[in-house]
């Protein structure tokens, strides 16, 4: 009886979501401000908001995720949010002691038409605002876009509020790494650093949603990208956006402001997508390849080839954000499988467009919905089975109704533990992701198999 | 740890047993900017109505609201498994601009044709409330069309606190009986489970109590619910209320228009289970065979599980617990229970609990031991390792900052997967609790290794 309320027969919806794949801009948000190092993200609304992202955060990373809020009452939304702010602000600085505050709103703050900058600039006018302390705010309305959007729009704003030029080069690039896991973000700086790069990579959760067990609670962990490096962004040689959706509007406007030339690369999920970064930072920074990079890209694509057989043919569902599921298509479609069910709760024309793109091999029989929900994309399931399903935690009612081995990828996995600590991006990301295939395939293969049929090797 | 201040307008709401006069404050808005550990009004209201299976909740507002209370409370059904399942009218831009209640009654006739649920329970999110979308009106007509009762639960999130939402929740309940138009028959020996979730299947070990002593059971409000069970609710002879924040409202309700009485239990814990049973038992002592029933029921239950706890209990011998839950009710009932297995309690807290139940706290608390209203992770970090606690007692986002800091933990909100009610309940949680504090890996943690204040400390 799990959840048995997905009918074959599919018909258009317009009013509603069902069993969405995203959540709101707000919680975006509060993860890019996790990512700066002694920052404290606030959210500029009711608290349940806050509460609901900071146990969603806790249960995808096990860690304690700190965030304030304006706690709005029903005053506050009628006579507006300013006092609240400007209290809260208050508290934050003479208690909690960060070195910067993220401020971001939400649909209640956002519709009662608070102007947040006005009262940020205040605060800094008042003296609320400590010397040498900073508060960057962002607007992301729960109504626009999903979490992605809020993700880019606090990093946007992070570049654009922190960013200082100087007029002389830093010698460094910018990467902005994209709604991706700390893991993520630790390996796009061993692969800047083997190619002798030393990026300003912001931001960056490492560390601070992995972090070790000290025996002592942290209110700021060690990790997070310095806010000196965040006003050196500004003297960077370029920036590079890692996915378009969640760091193209970064990287523009620090282009625009201070004339840093830039380029929005997939995530470097895959082979492919990995080459296309690797070549980027060659090319901005001017150096060569070195040895250890070709070793790492010369093991994936071994192992593709010896486990090729394996993946030939098989068909796969996914949902996710925009950002993983380009190159994560690119990377199936690589290593010979057939991506036939696509899903993504995050609007954007370009989507489809570059699925299509992507899956061209295949002609028309690609599904591809944006926004689209996980209740159609099981219907596609049930239309057209697959065998396998990647997605995040909530693919699990439709990999136990469908019988279909299941691989966890993107936010929020609540039910497994692994992607704080293992990447998914980079050659070695890509080793690490077809090993999660590879385990899940190969165990049904030994699961269904026959007596005579079941092998030891192979 | 020492170095964390409080925050100077939150002494008031914390107090430490004997060492200054009791004047606790509670029941007060959270300070804006604090990292406060409550959430809102729909949180509220979404909890209580939520274990209602055979109903449809369509959550109108923008995703987020839909995403973060999909299917994370393990509130188990024996039967249908529509509330698993999320609907959300997803509201954008235009909506916000133009209003929301066309787009829901749409997804109303849609999901209600599709579904055919009992009833409709129509939550309103914080957008709902300022763009003034007139959900009754919607509902009424969605009701006239489709024959079932469709309820609008005005759960606005800054219209208060979680405890607002209880209320909004009991709101809904209340107008879901009222439209039951048959003569009122009160069924003898029978009453109504209050405030009862069915979390880990508790709903049926309670059950099973009290169809051993010979009490009817007409409907347990919400655990395993349905509807047609709750509409029955007025017919029974009593209310016995559980987990007394959530629901006490729909009780009071029920005896002022349906004279029928209710008592306050707690189902945790031997002493307050026997408790219980007992009262209830008392309630009906016109039937005295529930009386006896009830006797050997309870004799029999504890004869069979005291061996285990009390082998569990050398273990557990003063070793030092923290408690912090959402009601202060849960705390007492956790205090006796942990007296039972040996152990301390060093600090309680509650996130919403009034000015009686603290004194209540008081008096069964030992010196020194400090109690905490609405507090945030670095109070409980502070004291925690302060009074040197073993195991920590709490929710989603505590568990995180106890295992930071090396101590055990035990999950007694939302996300516990067994159940703790009851006899046998009483010995799950002792071998949670038992599991946790005697695990190896605490010797390995720092904070056990060189504990706080000796040379040489981390």
């Amino acid at each position: 009886m799990l959840l048995r309320h997905t009918p074959k027969e599919i018909k258009e919806r317009k009013a509603l979501a069902v069993n969405p794949a995203k959540t709101c801009q707000p919680i975006g948000a509060m993860y890019a401000g996790l990512g700066i190092h002694g920052c404290l993200p606030h959210s500029h609304g009711s608290q349940g908001c806050c509460a609901y992202h900071r146990s969603t955060l806790t249960r995808h990373y096990r860690e304690p995720i700190m965030a304030a809020t304006s706690s709005f009452t029903e005053g506050a939304s009628v006579f507006g949010g300013q006092a609240n702010l400007l209290q809260a602000l208050l508290t934050i600085f003479t208690t909690y002691n960060p070195d910067m505050v993220a401020v971001h709103t939400t649909c209640l703050s956002e519709t009662i038409g608070d102007d947040v900058n006005q009262i940020v600039k205040k605060a800094y006018k008042d003296g609320t605002i400590p010397e040498g302390k900073y508060v960057v705010h962002a607007a992301t309305p729960s109504y626009v876009g999903s979490h992605v959007t809020g993700f880019s729009n606090m990093v946007k704003s992070i570049a654009v509020q922190m960013a200082e030029k100087t007029g002389k080069s830093n010698g460094r690039v910018n990467i902005v790494p994209g709604f991706v896991e700390p893991s993520d973000m630790a390996e796009i700086k061993r692969i800047a650093a083997m190619l002798g790069v030393n990026p300003i990579l912001f931001p960056d959760t490492s560390g601070v949603v992995n972090g070790p067990l000290t025996g002592k609670f942290e209110m700021y962990p060690k990790g997070g990208t310095p806010i000196s490096d965040l006003k050196s962004a500004g003297d960077s040689m370029a920036s590079i956006g890692l996915g378009a959706w969640a760091s193209a509007e970064p990287v523009k406007a620090l282009d625009a402001q201070c004339k840093i030339p830039c380029q929005v690369q997939d995530l470097p999920i895959g082979l492919l997508a990995t080459d296309r970064f690797v070549d980027a930072l060659r090319t901005v920074a001017g150096v060569s390849v070195p040895d250890c990079v070709t070793q790492e890209r010369g093991q994936l694509l071994d192992v593709i080839s010896d486990m090729q057989p394996h993946l030939y043919g098989k068909k796969v569902a996914l949902a996710g954000d925009p950002d993983q599921l380009i190159p994560l298509t690119e990377f199936l479609v690589t290593i010979g499988m057939k991506p036939v069910h696509i899903v993504t709760g995050t609007p954007g024309k370009a989507f489809t467009k570059r699925i299509k793109e992507i899956t061209a091999r295949f002609g028309d029989q690609i599904n591809v919905q944006n926004p689209g929900d996980m209740f159609l994309l099981h219907q596609w399931i049930k239309n057209e089975p697959v065998d396998l399903l990647i997605c995040n935690t909530y693919g699990k009612y439709m990999a136990r109704d469908e019988d279909i081995p299941f691989v966890r990828h993107g936010f929020p996995i609540l039910d497994r533990i692994g992607h704080a600590y293992f990447p998914t991006v980079g050659y070695k990301g890509g080793l690490h992701l077809l090993e999660k295939i590879l385990g899940v395939l190969m165990d049904r293969k030994d699961r269904d198999a026959s007596e005579e049929t079941f092998e030891l090797v192979e | 740890m020492t170095s964390i201040s409080v925050l100077k307008q939150r002494e008031k709401q914390i107090y430490q047993k004997g060492k200054q006069p009791f004047e606790m404050e509670c029941e007060t808005k959270s300070l804006a900017g604090a990292v406060s550990q409550r959430a809102c009004v729909f949180c509220g209201s979404r909890v209580v109505l939520y274990p209602i299976a055979d109903a449809l909740h369509l959550i109108h507002g923008p995703i987020g609201c839909a995403s973060y209370t999909w299917d994370i409370r393990g509130a188990q059904s024996s039967g249908p498994e529509l509330h698993r399942m999320s609907f959300s009218t997803d509201l954008s831009e235009t909506d916000i601009i133009y209003g929301g209640e066309k787009k829901l009654k749409k997804a109303l006739l849609e999901l209600i044709e599709k579904y055919s649920p009992k009833a409709a329970f129509i939550y309103c999110t914080c957008i709902v409330g300022i763009i003034g979308d007139d959900v009754d009106a919607v509902c009424r007509q969605v009701e006239k069309e489709t024959n079932i009762p469709v309820i609008a639960v005005h759960s606005e999130g800054f219209k208060g606190t979680k405890k607002d939402g209880y209320k909004a929740a009991c709101d809904a309940l209340f107008s879901l009986i009222e439209r039951n138009k048959a003569p009122r028959v009160t069924i003898p020996d029978s009453i109504n489970i209050l405030g009862e979730f069915n979390i880990g299947g508790e709903t049926w070990i309670i059950k099973k109590y009290y169809e051993a002593m010979g009490v009817k059971v007409v409907s347990v409000i919400t655990g395993d619910g349905r509807v047609d069970e709750v509409m029955q609710a007025r017919n029974a002879a009593l209310n016995v209320v559980q987990c007394s924040g959530s629901v006490t409202h729909l009780a009071k309700q029920m005896e002022k228009e349906y004279g029928i009485p209710f008592i306050r239990v707690s189902y945790f814990g031997i002493e307050d289970t026997s408790d219980a049973l007992y009262q209830v038992a008392v309630h009906f002592k016109k039937t005295p065979e529930i009386l006896k029933k009830t006797r050997e029921l309870i004799k029999k239950e504890v004869k069979a599980i005291v061996p285990s706890l009390e082998t569990m209990k050398k273990d557990l011998e003063g070793k030092k617990a923290a408690i912090y839950v959402g009601g202060a009710f849960k705390a007492f009932s956790l205090i006796k229970a942990l007296k039972t297995l040996g152990m301390e309690v060093v600090l309680a807290g509650s996130q919403t609990g009034t000015k009686e139940d603290y004194e209540v706290l008081r008096q069964m608390c030992n010196e020194g031991t400090v109690i905490l209203d609405d507090s945030n992770p670095l109070e409980l970090a502070k004291y925690s390792v302060e009074k040197d606690a073993d195991l920590f007692i709490g929710g989603v986002k505590e568990r995180p900052i106890a295992y930071k800091m090396g101590i055990g933990f035990c999950d007694h909100n939302h996300e516990r997967k067994i159940p703790l009610v009851g006899f046998e309940g009483m010995v799950n949680f002792a071998k949670e609790v038992h599991g946790t504090v005697t695990s190896p890996i605490w010797d390995l943690v720092p904070r056990r290794q060189n504990p706080i204040g000796k040379e040489g400390a981390i």
